[in-house]
């Protein structure tokens, strides 16, 4: 169109620069590539945007404290504002995080929006990290995409922990002391690393600074360029989709990047960013001039970690410690080893190695780009939710001693109640939801089979009563009958028609073992025959129950098996998938 | 694209057929029909949903404006009332300013532009036959160029110095960052023979008779402040000191001489990772660590009751001097605080 007109000034000005872009950069190209570059639309994929965005949050506001944050453990005694402060001797990183917050305007709303916008970062991790985990997108091709976002999962904890650890309070610096306690209990050189982290004996002098460089260079250095990778990749895949008519691993079914895409992740930007501020305004968080300068003695009740490194304090509330051995002159504590590493190690290294145990199971080699609908995988999504219940006993176990308090209970108790819980409650966890997931499953078969209730009752002239049921339209259909139901693997014999007993056949044994743990129950979609074997019967209800059928009818009636299909009075599509 | 209807008259034809001649599987429906928003037919609703989207950008600027008015207006002040004012006016107007764009933005892509879903075909990730060939004799090409293969002491040499220069960096990062490295500072503390039990923070001496029984007091070595680093001190010396009625006392028989009038004296710092073992609890003579619940037994000599921790509290012993305050007879006799691998090696 504006090409037979005469050009504005302004699309003057913009054929110029891109002109000028062009011929420098090729840019061009790219912009035709993914200028129209169509993404899938599903509010489970802004779980990741708000992690993202609650990043640049972090970067905004933190690069603002670092202006006025000193990275200092020199003793000084602190003047300001803050009257109950004064006069008390503490770090000049305390002593900063108090000018930050008080004297310097706005220092505390940006405190405030960097400590929320960490929080809310690993929630949204954590939670992307679900929706990732259950609808199966961690599928072939992109198991290395599931190892770069673990790995920012992990990082987001390290930078979480180092920030937290900064302003230098008494609060944090017991945590800190935590973590002295817990890596002097690695064998042999425990004593040597808390060393190697406190530059000679904790506290030392050097933590603060060094945190300082692993906070805002190293770990979000590291995080930027993941981030990248992470987003690379999601552009080189396209994105999954969920399922529905009209989807299909071949093609990938939503919106153009430019201009949906634009105005809703940028408005969606503004949006996290707006209600991180909102809480940044109304929600004091971490009050640091409330607990005091880091001294090694005082101590408050209560008190508790940021919530993603509750699950680590629970674990140590947990073990008993008569775990702690001596073998010869040597003292190995596994009552610190086995809560602070080996329980997080076996977490995260099934989390992690998921993917790929699965692949192995399944052996299936073909590219997945439409998601599973949870219930579609029962094992998948028991498996994730009882690794989610030992993460939230574990998250309750770091919070008995509130629990103790709030109601009134013995603490005892209760972390008695925990330890029996983390053996059992994931179990449990694990069956119930295979169960829900099974029956999820045997309800879409009853839909797609005989249709929804519509509550209308008939009379027949022989006195029978029977519901009218309205059949599923094709495209709700498709969405309960889309999925392969994954049988177990079938291997070949041990030994060939020589009787020869063939290589690899153990692994092939076990292979085929873990896959019949997998999906030995599982509930099949319904097939055409199968539904045209139900209607055929229902049809012939509605049209003529001869007095040849009618006791069968009513012993069927009796039993509350006996409908009617009205297939001219379909449903709409409202049970697409969105 | 299939629409709704297509898929209809597929659901009618498989109806018809005998069961023995339908598919195995239910064939896609394809694309359903595009819903119109209200704002697609009714060009009053669309300039309604524009309005919408001005004012939002419009509440923005007002909000920013606010901002800049609540910085110059409100400062932090001198009390916490002025400081929450400041930051809740500041935070208000931040956030309002940027849910306006937000909202705008958003309400704009859902209800005013075009909202037809496209589709685009995906590509396996995997190369084609032809390029992965390609690449192969590529690497093929290159490694002839530099003869790698038949160069076997170049090939030596090449790996023993990439995987030696790293030393320059990692042995002067190592040898450094530990200080000197000298572990066993983890086996002593600042008390020994006379030194007086203070109060802490005060540092003020404590009498033996100004401890009452069932009282509390957390202690420091009194000459805690010359040491070189108080902190790196204090983080091993804190005790706790508390007065129990001798009847309650139970005591080990080489520890007898170890307490004073019922005085008893154990390190505050935890033996499982730590924590200040702060919290006493004078009916039950049990000390509680708040971080992880480890429970002690003072009246009998701080051995665990319940929780992670394996070991009693080391315990200090302590005397009086002739001016009656509290003093210590030496160092603790074992290290104190968490437990480390060679906390027991000579």
């Amino acid at each position: 169109m504006t090409t037979t007109a005469t050009p504005t000034p302004v699309e003057k000005l913009a054929a110029g620069t891109a002109d000028y872009l062009d011929q420098r950069t090729g840019v061009g190209t790219f912009v035709k590539t993914f200028a129209r570059k169509i993404f899938p639309d599903h509010w489970s994929f802004l779980l990741g945007e708000i992690a993202l965005f609650s990043f640049i949050t972090i970067l905004i506001s933190g690069v603002f404290l670092t202006i006025f944050f000193v990275p200092s453990m020199t003793e000084v005694h602190y003047e300001g504002p803050w009257a109950a402060m004064n006069g008390v001797e503490m770090s000049e990183a305390f002593a900063s995080t108090l000018r930050l917050s008080f004297e310097v305007r706005g220092g505390l709303l940006m405190r405030q929006i960097h400590h929320w916008a960490a929080l809310i970062f690993m929630a949204a991790i954590v939670t992307h990290m679900m929706r990732v985990f259950f609808t199966g997108a961690f599928r072939k091709p992109r198991e290395v995409n599931w190892v770069v976002g673990f790995t920012l999962l992990i990082l987001g904890l390290a930078a979480g922990f180092s920030g937290y650890s900064l302003p230098d309070d008494v609060l944090s610096g017991n945590g800190l002391r935590i973590t002295d306690g817990v890596v002097r209990a690695i064998p042999i050189i425990g004593s040597y690393t808390s060393y190697f982290i406190f530059g000679g004996e904790f506290p030392g002098q050097d933590l603060i600074p060094r945190l300082f460089t692993v906070h805002i260079l190293l770990v979000p250095g590291i995080i930027l360029a993941l981030i990248g990778l992470h987003l690379f990749f999601v552009v080189l895949h396209k994105h999954t989709q969920y399922p529905g008519s009209g989807r299909s691993d071949k093609i990938v079914v939503g919106y153009p990047l430019f201009p949906i895409y634009v105005a809703k992740a940028g408005g969606y930007f503004f949006t996290v960013f707006g209600v991180i501020a909102l809480m940044a305004a109304t929600m004091s968080i971490n009050p640091v001039w409330n607990y005091g300068p880091y001294d090694p003695s005082p101590i408050s009740a209560g008190a508790q970690p940021d919530w993603y490194m509750l699950f680590l304090e629970g674990s140590l509330r947990l073990m008993p410690g008569f775990t702690e051995v001596v073998i010869g002159h040597y003292t190995l504590s596994l009552n610190v080893l086995i809560p602070a590493m080996v329980v997080p190690g076996i977490l995260f290294t099934l989390l992690a190695a998921y993917p790929f145990i699965e692949a192995f199971v399944t052996g299936d080699k073909r590219e997945h780009h439409v998601l599973d609908r949870p219930r579609n995988r029962p094992f998948r999504t028991a498996f994730g939710v009882s690794l989610l219940t030992a993460f939230f006993i574990l998250i309750l176990a770091g919070s008995n001693d509130l629990i103790a308090t709030h109601f009134h209970m013995s603490l005892n108790d209760i972390t008695w109640a925990f330890r029996v819980l983390i053996f059992f409650g994931p179990w449990f966890a694990f069956w119930v939801t295979k169960r829900i997931c099974l029956g999820l499953q045997r309800k879409d078969r009853e839909l797609v089979l005989h249709g929804h209730e519509t509550g209308r009752i008939v009379r027949f002239a022989n006195g029978e009563y029977i519901e009218v049921h309205k059949p599923l339209d094709a495209h709700e259909r498709w969405l309960r009958v889309q999925h392969e139901a994954i049988r177990p693997l079938e291997i070949e014999p041990a030994e060939d028609s020589r009787g020869v007993r063939r290589k690899g056949y153990g692994l092939d044994r076990l292979r085929q073992r873990i896959s019949q743990t997998f999906y030995e129950d599982r509930v099949e979609p319904v097939t055409p025959a199968e539904l045209a074997a139900s209607h055929s019967h229902g049809e012939h209800d509605a049209i003529e129950p001869t007095t040849e059928h009618a006791p069968a009818e009513l012993t069927g009636a009796v039993g509350g098996g006996q409908h009617l299909v009205d297939p001219q009075d379909e449903t709409t599509a409202d049970g697409r998938n969105r | 694209m299939t629409n709704h209807d297509a898929g209809h008259g597929a659901s009618n034809e498989i109806v018809t057929h005998e069961p023995g001649a339908l598919p195995d599987r239910f064939q896609d429906p394809g694309h359903p029909d595009h819903h119109a928003r209200l704002g697609d037919n009714d060009p009053k609703a669309n300039k309604k949903a524009e309005l919408q989207v001005v004012a939002l950008f419009g509440i923005s600027v007002i909000a920013t404006l606010g901002f800049l008015v609540a910085y110059f207006a409100l400062p932090p002040g001198d009390t916490p009332e002025s400081m929450l004012r400041s930051n809740l006016a500041l935070g208000l107007g931040l956030a309002l300013s940027l849910l306006g764009i937000g909202f705008a933005a958003v309400h704009w892509a859902k209800a005013l532009m075009n909202d037809h879903e496209k589709s685009e075909d995906r590509h396996v990730q995997r190369s084609s036959d032809e390029n992965r060939e390609a690449a192969v004799n590529v690497l093929k090409e290159g490694a002839a160029d530099s003869a790698i293969g038949r160069r076997g002491v170049l090939q030596g040499a090449m790996i023993s110095a990439l995987a030696l220069f790293p030393l320059a960096i990692i042995v002067p990062f190592v040898g450094n960052i530990g200080d000197d490295w000298n572990v066993s500072k983890f086996r002593h503390t600042m008390w020994k023979k006379g030194t007086k039990l203070a109060t802490d923070p005060s540092g003020r001496p404590i009498k033996a008779a100004d401890v009452t029984i069932g009282s509390v007091f957390h202690v420091i070595p009194e000459d805690l402040h010359e040491a070189e680093h108080p902190l790196d001190e204090k983080a091993k010396a804190v005790v706790l000191l508390v007065r129990l009625d001798p009847a309650d006392l139970t005591e080990a028989e080489d520890r007898k001489g170890w307490s004073y009038d019922g005085i008893v004296a154990y390190s505050k710092i935890c033996t499982h990772v730590g924590c200040p073992v702060a919290l006493y609890e004078q009916q039950t003579h049990h000390l509680l660590c708040p971080c992880h619940q480890s429970t002690f037994d003072v009246a009998d000599g701080a051995k665990v009751v319940f929780g992670p921790a394996k070991r009693p509290l080391p315990q200090l012993p302590i005397t009086v001097d002739d001016e009656g305050y509290l003093i210590a007879q030496s160092d603790f006799t074992e290290p104190v605080g968490p437990s480390y691998w060679e906390r027991l090696a000579r």
